[in-house]
């Protein structure tokens, strides 16, 4: 069978020339190689790229930062002055506000991703849910901060307080809850609902005791990620009218605050060096918690992924 | 009662599934409600604004001084100030972005994609203010060593927006790249191509749609960023085309109003006429982008 095959292949002349064959990379093959050693070196220069500039970034702010890294840093108000200064503030800001976001949009966000996984027939309405939802997570923030200015600050009188932000911050992350909700839901294997349908479940049981289970580790990455992109937020807040520089505590959610980007953003503007000294040591501190909310999420998907498959 | 009785429609249980169903499509419909808010908002007061400023005056006017007397309201010198921001940042993140992903589909190991897609997405994390920041007081003065460039430039910001959106292309790239079949692959190294001519000629052009979605998707990502601009690029509005002089962006005019560097009442309703115009251009090019990315799933699924 193979020899016919053989036969039958050599019959056609062949294209390129046996003759020019001599056992050695001929020139041309040369700089095919060379080209490809080249390319490969380049792709992987591309990467190294994004990954020192991570580096120099952090390197840089830590330096910068350090000799204002302390407990004054945290437990000062902020001051006139660069060595009183500190972002207690804004720190506890950040608190009330994330706590708030965090509590409007986790629920309203994982039921949104219920509904479209679980219950929403393939129509026009589930169409249309989708693709606005998709639209919704490429909305720049600062139109967000728009919104909030019109309907929570004026039209709903809210003022400035922590609950227009957190309800501004809510709506920016609930499509990045939704996305990451659904993801989470799908990958649940149908046979669960299955079995439970089975049993004699109705669907929202099986949803509540099944399926969300399964899914709450992939819905904990998103939320995660999504509530640490809230926190690193300051440009709606900035539209809404969120002071930059805001010296009192807030005791209620109807108070002023202002966050801790913002305070690093009024730091940074400012001319003298050691001012931004202080943004420096007040970046180190908001990096410190992305980051180790994002290793959290890194490492809850990486051995929910291992579970699973 | 023509309906058959069954046992999930006994009384206890029907009530609350049929309020549960309400309540999450409520929650899902709320989505549609907050789109339909931002459309109301921008133009019911972009039309206030347009009642004494004629939008061709905005649109094609040369000259933006809101704060100055006499006031005009061109609107080209910021969308100018946009661009050359967005230019920089093509510049910077559309080919680093599909050299990381071509590296991480094509080349990297497991082990080693799985150390760099973690970095990758922590770079994603940074907040923009963080990268204003960095902007400011590194890159600028950096820059300055060997080039004349104001304190303000739009070089430094680019640069920066650039990396913040470098994650982003290089992972919706990588999945393009990734979800091009392997039998493409293995038929062009039958062919005795090399690994680079197997990407080049074959790989890319078939994922394609996706990583043209993705470099739209990454540039109206860049035209929306209003930190980092504020903080580095100036709030200059400046018709021009050199990187090294301060400029003022969309959203950095908008950020730099809400400040309240400005008198509210007079300008105040210019920032909703600024900020309708910067939805338009970043949702038509989502759409675009969308459009492009539901074609290439059409291919391969």
């Amino acid at each position: 069978m193979s020899e016919v095959a053989l036969v039958e292949h050599r019959a056609d002349p062949p294209r390129v020339p046996d003759a020019a064959w001599t056992g050695e990379p001929s020139g041309n093959l040369l700089r095919r190689h060379l080209r490809a050693a080249i390319f490969h070196r380049l792709c992987q220069g591309a990467t190294f790229v994004g990954v020192a500039f991570l580096a120099v970034l952090l390197v840089q702010v830590v330096i910068e930062g350090w000799s204002f890294l302390d407990l004054d840093l945290l437990t000062s108000l902020p001051s006139r002055k660069a060595d009183k200064m500190g972002i207690k503030a804004s720190v506890v800001g950040t608190l009330w506000v994330i706590s708030f976001t965090a509590l409007f949009s986790v629920p309203i966000g994982i039921a949104a991703a219920v509904y479209l996984e679980e219950y929403a027939r393939k129509g026009r309405l589930s169409t249309i849910i989708q693709v606005n939802i998709s639209n919704l997570a490429g909305v720049p923030s600062i139109v967000y901060g728009i919104l909030g200015l019109v309907v929570f600050v004026r039209a709903l009188q809210m003022g400035h307080s922590i609950l227009a932000g957190a309800f501004t911050l809510s709506l920016l992350i609930l499509p990045v809850i939704i996305i990451a909700s659904r993801e989470a839901i799908r990958a649940v294997p149908s046979s669960v609902r299955l079995a439970a349908f089975a049993l004699g479940a109705t669907r929202w049981q099986t949803v509540r005791s099944h399926v969300l289970p399964a899914a709450l580790p992939g819905i904990l990455t998103g939320v995660i990620l999504a509530v640490s992109r809230a926190i690193g937020e300051a440009a709606p807040l900035i539209i809404l009218g969120v002071p930059i520089y805001h010296s009192m505590i807030p005791s209620a959610p109807t108070d002023d605050f202002t966050v801790l980007p913002l305070q690093i953003y009024e730091m940074a503007k400012r001319p003298q060096a050691e001012f931004h000294q202080v943004a420096a040591a007040a970046i180190v501190v908001l990096l410190t918690v992305l980051l180790l909310m994002n290793a959290t999420a890194i490492l809850i998907r990486h051995r929910w992924e291992r579970r699973v498959i | 009662m023509t309906e058959p009785p069954s046992l999930h429609r006994s009384r206890s249980i029907r009530p609350v599934e049929d309020g549960v169903r309400v309540l999450l499509l409520a929650c899902a419909v709320l989505s549609v409600v907050t789109t339909a808010a931002i459309v109301v908002v921008l133009t019911t007061e972009a039309a206030s604004f347009f009642q004494t400023v004629s939008p061709t005056e905005f649109l094609f006017g040369t000259r933006w001084a809101p704060l100055l007397e006499p006031t005009s309201y061109g609107v080209l010198p910021l969308v100018c100030g946009t661009m050359l921001i967005v230019a920089g940042t093509a510049v910077v993140a559309l080919p680093i972005g599909l050299g990381s992903a071509i590296y991480l589909s094509e080349y990297a190991s497991a082990r080693s994609r799985s150390i760099i897609k973690p970095i990758l997405e922590i770079l994603a994390g940074i907040p923009t203010v963080v990268y204003g920041y960095f902007a400011l007081t590194f890159l600028t003065p950096a820059i300055r060593n060997f080039v004349q460039a104001e304190v303000f430039n739009a070089l430094s910001a680019s640069i920066v927006v650039g990396v913040m959106v470098l994650p982003m292309v290089a992972s919706l790239c990588d999945d393009a790249l990734r979800a091009v079949p392997q039998s493409l692959r293995q038929g062009a190294y039958a062919l005795g191509a090399t690994r680079s001519e197997v990407t080049t000629r074959v790989v890319v052009p078939a994922a394609l749609s996706g990583i043209l979605a993705s470099f739209i998707l990454a540039l109206s990502r860049a035209i929306g960023e209003t930190m980092a601009v504020t903080l580095a690029a100036g709030a200059t509005p400046n018709l021009t085309v050199n990187p090294l002089e301060s400029i003022q962006t969309m959203t950095a005019f908008i950020a730099q109003v809400s400040t309240g560097d400005a008198d509210e009442d007079r300008i105040g309703k210019t920032i909703f006429a600024v900020a309708a115009l910067l939805f338009t251009i970043t949702l038509t090019m989502n759409l675009i982008s969308h459009r492009i990315m539901k074609r290439f799933r059409e291919v391969y699924e």
